[in-house]
């Protein structure tokens, strides 16, 4: 993980806790950048350290800021609950306990306005840094500090070659990649990261990759 | 994860190019981000503006906490202050009262700039808003300064950690201390020699320092340690630019400081389940906060 002088002077938050505050902002921003819409319902399983003191530290609140697309210096997030009323966004919250996981980690089930729907697993690990874990059934580790290409495809041979090939011809660096499946020949989804955004013709012709059936371009998080 | 530079690379580097620390680091980012010094100052200058308002905010003492058990503190001390009626001396009150102001307004949900974390966000810009006045220094060297920080900074976030939950309070006021007497020191004019050694008085005082929050809560006593943590990096400036020496190097005490973090039990880890956080006043508060909120 990269560490750049302003991961320590800064990030400029809402407080009162990055890990709790600011951290929950993103994996909200996250779980709505990944749904790729806006979200109208979401159940918020929150587990350990967030289930214990979420009211204390407004992590509610700042998950449910960063479903309405906010960051975390917005200072709207005090009212974020309200706000999502308003906006007629559906949020319950619950404790749960999701397994061997960061004690800051929270799942969020989000279903969006033009009919998606998505869970996506995620911790905040410190000092406002985010960590995904898991979205649907498959398990990931998405940090949101590069560029990054989340595409669900057919597990078959050939498809990453593909991808990566368009990639190099867009001359865009891969710094990390994933590839997760169910099953063999199942759905798969790879998550690559990169230097440089994937865009235009690049990120076009990937979406219509025969054994593609999504690709979403993520940028880095603020 | 590669561990980046330790503190005695960056004065070797620092010594051969003729750099302060602040300008060292500037000089590193613009090459690792692959963009320009001034891009960067001018981002670093969006962080000092927020320092800013955040002090004016928290003088004016009305925001309360979520739990109401913080507030209006930094202004009380301002108030003696300015009424000259300050036993510790003014600078050191200003000091104090700046980084209480900062943290309540953390604390009540306002904003702030994390340094290095949002719990420890009052002891930087107490001490270097204050030293940049009693020094006439503008804000091109307090942005460098911030600059210094931040590599200090960068060097405990790889070789130890700056989380409360890792490494106990002195991963954080521990950490914005030793930050804010380094840079500190480079406002007051001195080399990066004597900002390392600055650092490393500031940081030792500290170590052993345990994270045991009442309710959980960024609250109590975190406002308060961020006082107290300005004041330590405060004279901690005044004793390196006396001259005096650490006679542990500042790496070294980092490397301790991980060490008890790691040998510090859970229970005083910001989890709330020991040292003050288990008080019969704060099992009060726990209960009664919990207890309001439950509808």
């Amino acid at each position: 993980m990269p560490v750049s002088a302003f991961d320590i002077i800064g990030p400029v938050m809402i407080g009162p806790s990055s890990s709790h505050t600011a951290g929950a902002v993103r994996l909200g921003l996250m779980a709505r950048t990944i749904l790729n819409q806006e979200p109208m319902e979401a159940i918020i399983h929150l587990h350990g350290s967030f289930a214990e003191t979420y009211r204390g530290h407004g992590t509610n609140l700042a998950l449910v800021a960063g479903l309405l697309g906010m960051g975390t210096d917005d200072e709207r997030i005090p009212r974020a609950l309200d706000l999502a009323r308003e906006r007629n966004m559906q949020v319950e919250f619950v404790t749960a306990d999701l397994g061997d996981v960061h004690p800051n980690s929270a799942m969020l089930e989000l279903k969006g306005r033009e009919g998606l729907s998505v869970r996506v697993m995620g911790s905040s690990v410190g000092g406002g840094r985010i960590l995904v874990t898991r979205i649907d059934d498959f398990p990931v580790e998405l940090g949101g500090d590069y560029h990054t290409l989340i595409v669900v495809h057919q597990d078959q041979p050939g498809v990453v070659a593909q991808m990566t090939t368009l990639l190099a011809a867009a001359q865009v660096n891969i710094a990390q990649m994933r590839l997760s499946r169910q099953k063999k020949g199942a759905e798969a989804l790879t998550i690559l990261e990169t230097d440089q955004p994937v865009e235009g013709a690049a990120l076009d012709l990937i979406g219509r990759l025969r054994a593609v059936s999504r690709a979403l371009a993520v940028k880095p998080m603020a | 994860m590669a561990k980046g530079p330790t503190v005695k690379e960056l004065l070797a580097q620092a010594g051969e190019l003729g750099l302060s620390l602040g300008r060292l680091v500037l000089r590193l980012q613009a090459e690792e981000l692959e963009t320009t010094e001034q891009a960067l100052r001018l981002k670093m200058l969006e962080n000092l503006q927020v320092m800013r308002q955040a002090v004016v905010e928290g003088m004016t003492g009305t925001r309360r906490s979520m739990s109401g058990l913080v507030g209006g503190d930094a202004k009380l001390l301002e108030e003696r202050r300015l009424a000259g009626k300050s036993l510790s001396g003014d600078v050191l009150a200003r000091t104090a009262a700046r980084a209480l102001a900062v943290a309540e307004v953390n604390a009540g949900m306002g904003k702030i700039v994390a340094a290095p974390t949002a719990g420890s966000c009052g002891v930087l810009p107490g001490v270097l808003l204050t030293l940049a006045e009693e020094t006439g220094a503008r804000d091109e060297l307090l942005l460098e300064a911030l600059f210094a920080a931040a590599g200090i900074g960068m060097v405990i976030a790889s070789q130890a950690s700056i989380s409360g939950a890792q490494g106990g309070c002195q991963a954080e006021c521990g950490s914005a201390a030793c930050m804010a007497a380094a840079a500190g020191v480079e406002l007051a004019g001195g080399d990066p020699v004597q900002a390392a050694h600055a650092g490393a008085m500031a940081l030792k005082t500290m170590l052993g320092l345990v994270c045991d929050p009442v309710a959980g809560l960024v609250e109590v006593p975190c406002v308060k340690r961020n006082a107290a943590a300005a004041a330590n990096a405060l004279l901690a400036v005044d004793m390196a630019m006396a001259g005096i020496k650490s006679n542990i190097p500042l790496d070294e005490v980092i490397w301790a400081m991980d060490q008890i973090g790691s040998a510090m039990p859970c229970s005083l880890k910001e989890t709330a389940q020991g040292g003050l956080a288990l008080t019969p006043t704060a099992l009060q508060v726990r209960e009664g906060f919990l207890g309001n909120r439950e509808r």
